[in-house]
């Protein structure tokens, strides 16, 4: 497999082939912030979070590590002034729905976001989709999906899916950063399981 | 049918066709879009040939129901041919005069006639009404000559002789020399040069490879995809197969709206009637080239316009875009390469094989060449179809072709591009229309929508309308689209409500930017357009909103009261008869006034009051001036004394 020799925030970093920037940037212990990003899981490149500035070719561009794929020769920023504001916002739009979520709170302070900047959101979901896709990717269950679309969109779990799959996996729940899967799974527990 | 297999079998059925056919024969042409089913062109067909059946004609004269001639304003349109008599907004009731007079006699009717405005004279031929006068409809041309179900037709305008001089008399590379030379770009929304994108596919070493029509028109009053779709079928698919040939793709795909019924059938037909001819499928034409073509039809997502939402939906998969750092002419459908070209952009094709690049450039401004097709709606005139050169200024569509503003009204702006388009305003409108013209105006050319408002429409509404919109259509897989866009609706709901505040013009920028920078497709990208624009042309009537509490357009119902100008009111009753919420106060002889707790501000009183009278008015930003005291309300005896 082809070496690729980039450089992450000044540093040399050594990456293979097929791999995204996050990927070669965490593989060097260098870290981006992300919600969305899982090892096991397929890029998906929702949050958005992960954005850096990457430079080749003599030109600059805001590109989402999570799915760039790694390329030698290229310079990678993860910070800066225009990163950091992006992600200000990105943050304080999702402190709307979740603002009391632990991962969300670490991030807000390291970039100075206002938990009240935006008006609450009810749902608390931030739409990373790691529930959804570790149970359609990994486990292959697909107990859990997305409906609707544009912000009407929510996960929602199949009844008759998780009614035979969940008692005994709920491995999605740890990943879920703000709880909002566990709350759509009492529901669903509640209103469709057989007792 | 027998299978043309060879160049010379196209020509020679040609001319079968051609020599069957007498240029003199009379032939009544009606114009059966669904713009024009819809104000009831079938019936007008079946009067037609009840008709015709009726005064013993029905073997002597021809009916064509064609495609969209472009007037949808004034549909359903009669074409008489040979004489290109037009009538307009023709009804059932009419055709007994039309067959007895014009079709017998020979006679003009003037009354269905258009009646040019400028210079109250009726015109007689299509060709000479203005809103056609000034257009240069080489794309859209042929819809109102041909019936769309009919290969024949086709084939008599000269029909699949350019994919015929392509597959014989060029090579692939000639091919993409010329459409690259033609700088034909694309019409669905990038403009981006479809020349280098086929380049992109062809170089590209992956197999199979996918030409693909995007025709999931998704623009709120657009609709000339449609409407070639329905009216030259044949056009699209022509370029099709030329651009699989080009690319070395074997495989087309339709992706058209399921919105779309006679699209999709008129589609059906001229597919069905190309394999049959051996004008698809195995050995085109015998140059041993093969090539088919499936329809798909969408499910209703806004977003599965985008490129990768379309490739992604195709595989069957739900419809939402994906990050394309690798192009999707290199790695899309199933990962192949794949080249997506709108509708109008394929139709282009076989022009520009059979009539060449320098024709085709002959057109346009430095950046775009060729004609564009416009839907024009709104506060126009003349709504409709309009296919123009590209570097036509807007003023000249909008009030040559269009006719102008209704009602006597001042124009306010044009919204150009669709819902991510952007506003221009009065200023501007000598701008040349062009891709990069267009875009550094603060809009873009998108797909070709053209909505013109008037000094009634409010520039913040309008802007909360399409970003509504865009909320609703957003795939809401990406944070900056979906949580941005919602943000950005609630503020502008805000200030159209009254409860604007000093920093939400800061705040909408700011979310604008990261729409922009950070979105993953260009739903998201393009989204904030409608606010920027109008923030960009009409930043007063932001503040007046936000500071004054005040809406310029008398629009937004939150910020506007109706009052009643005691000076002018006659007491006549109709308002207060008319009040939904009973809020009107008052009697015979009586000046009227508004309860404004119980007014809901439908705008019924001001609709009603006799413009003699005008006594009903809208205000905004000021308070309601306090209503006469009761004892002062008698109107005194102007005139006759009543009862």
């Amino acid at each position: 497999m082809a070496e690729l020799r980039m450089q992450i925030d000044g540093r040399e970093v050594i990456a293979e082939e097929g791999m995204t920037v996050l990927e070669a940037a965490l593989g060097a212990g260098i870290e981006i912030p992300s919600l969305c990003y899982h090892e096991k899981l397929e890029p998906f490149g929702g949050c958005r979070l992960c954005l850096v500035e990457v430079e080749s070719g003599g030109r600059t561009r805001l590109v989402v590590s999570c799915v760039y794929l790694a390329e030698d020769g290229l310079v990678v920023r993860t910070r800066s002034e225009k990163i950091d504001k992006i992600r200000k916002t990105l943050l304080e739009l999702l402190l709307a729905h979740a603002p009391d979520a632990p991962a969300l709170q670490e991030l807000a302070e390291e970039y100075g976001a206002d938990r009240n900047r935006f008006e609450k959101e009810a749902s608390f979901c931030v739409h990373c989709g790691l529930c959804v896709r570790y149970c359609a990717e990994v486990k292959q269950k697909h107990a859990v999906g997305f409906i609707d679309r544009g912000i009407g969109k929510e996960i929602s779990f199949i009844p008759e899916i998780a009614a035979r799959e969940c008692p005994s996996c709920k491995e999605c729940f740890p990943l879920c950063p703000t709880s909002y899967l566990q709350a759509a799974y009492v529901l669903v527990e509640g209103l469709a399981f057989p007792p | 049918m027998p299978q043309l297999s060879s160049p010379a079998d196209l020509e020679q059925l040609r001319q079968e066709i051609l020599s069957g056919r007498d240029a003199e024969r009379p032939c009544i042409t009606l114009c059966s879009g669904s713009a024009c089913l819809a104000t009831g062109s079938g019936a007008v067909a079946a009067a037609i040939a009840e008709e015709l059946e009726k005064q013993g004609l029905s073997d002597r004269v021809d009916i064509r129901r064609t495609g969209c001639h472009g007037f949808c304003e004034r549909g359903p349109i009669v074409v008489i041919h040979p004489e290109g008599i037009c009538y307009l907004q023709i009804t059932p009731e009419d055709v007994p005069e039309i067959v007895a007079r014009t079709i017998r006699e020979g006679e003009v009717i003037e009354r269905l006639l258009c009646v040019d405005p400028s210079v109250n004279e009726a015109i007689v031929h299509e060709s000479e009404i203005p809103f056609y006068k000034n257009q240069t409809r080489h794309v859209f041309g042929s819809n109102g000559s041909i019936d769309p179900k009919s290969l024949d037709d086709y084939l008599a305008i000269g029909g699949y002789s350019a994919l015929s001089k392509a597959l014989f008399e060029m090579s692939a590379e000639q091919v993409l020399e010329e459409v690259k030379r033609a700088n034909l770009r694309g019409r669905g929304g990038g403009g981006f040069p479809a020349g280098r994108k086929w380049e992109g596919s062809r170089d590209a070493p992956d197999e199979p490879k996918y030409v693909i029509v995007n025709a999931d028109e998704g623009d709120p009053g657009a609709y000339m995809d449609r409407s070639l779709l329905e009216g030259n079928p044949h056009s699209v698919l022509e370029g099709l197969i030329i651009g699989g040939y080009t690319i070395g793709a074997h495989e087309g795909y339709v992706y058209v709206r399921q919105e779309y019924p006679l699209a999709v059938e008129n589609l059906g037909v001229a597919i069905a009637r190309a394999e049959e001819h051996g004008l698809l499928g195995e050995n085109i034409l015998g140059s041993g080239f093969d090539f088919t073509v499936k329809v798909h039809q969408g499910a209703g997502a806004f977003v599965c316009g985008e490129s990768t939402a379309l490739m992604t939906a195709l595989e069957g998969r739900v419809g939402e875009p994906r990050p394309k750092y690798v192009r999707s002419n290199v790695k899309g459908l199933w990962g192949k390469p794949s080249v997506l070209n709108n509708v109008e952009t394929w139709a282009n094709v076989p022009l520009i094989i059979n009539r060449g690049a320098d024709w085709f450039t002959q057109l346009g401004t430095e950046g775009s060449k060729g004609t564009k097709i416009f839907s024009l709606v709104g506060k126009i005139n003349n709504t409709g179809l309009v296919e123009v050169p590209m570097g036509m200024t807007l003023r000249e569509i909008i009030y040559d072709i269009g006719g102008g503003i209704p009602g006597g009204k001042k124009f306010k702006a044009v919204q150009t591009g669709g819902p991510s388009g952007g506003c221009i305003p009065e200023e501007l409108l000598d701008l040349e229309v062009g891709f990069d013209e267009l875009t550094e105006a603060g809009s873009m050319m998108g797909s070709g929508g053209m909505i013109v408002v008037d000094e009634d429409t409010c520039m913040v509404d309008f802007a909360r309308y399409f970003i509504n919109f865009l909320t609703e259509e957003s795939c809401g897989k990406c944070l900056p689209c979906r949580e941005g866009l919602r943000q950005m609706h609630k503020i502008l709901t805000n200030i159209c409500e009254g409860r604007g505040q000093p920093g939400d013009i800061e705040t909408l920028e700011e979310l604008s930017e990261v729409a922009i920078e950070a979105s993953l497709c260009a739903l998201g990208k393009s989204a904030p357009n409608p606010f920027l624009s109008t923030v960009r042309y009409f930043r007063d009537e932001y503040l007046a909103h936000i500071e004054e509490k005040r809406c310029p357009a008398l629009s937004c119902k939150a910020l506007i009261s109706y009052h009643i100008d005691p000076e002018k009111c006659q007491g006549c009753m109709i308002c207060l008869r008319k009040c939904p919420t009973q809020a009107i106060e008052g009697g015979k002889r009586t000046i009227h006034v508004i309860d404004q707790d119980k007014c809901t501000r439908c705008g019924s009183c001001l609709d009603v009051c006799p413009d003699k009278f005008s006594a009903v008015r809208k205000i905004s930003g000021e308070p309601v001036p306090p209503p006469l005291p009761e004892a002062q309300r008698a109107i005194a005896g102007k005139g006759k004394a009543d009862g």
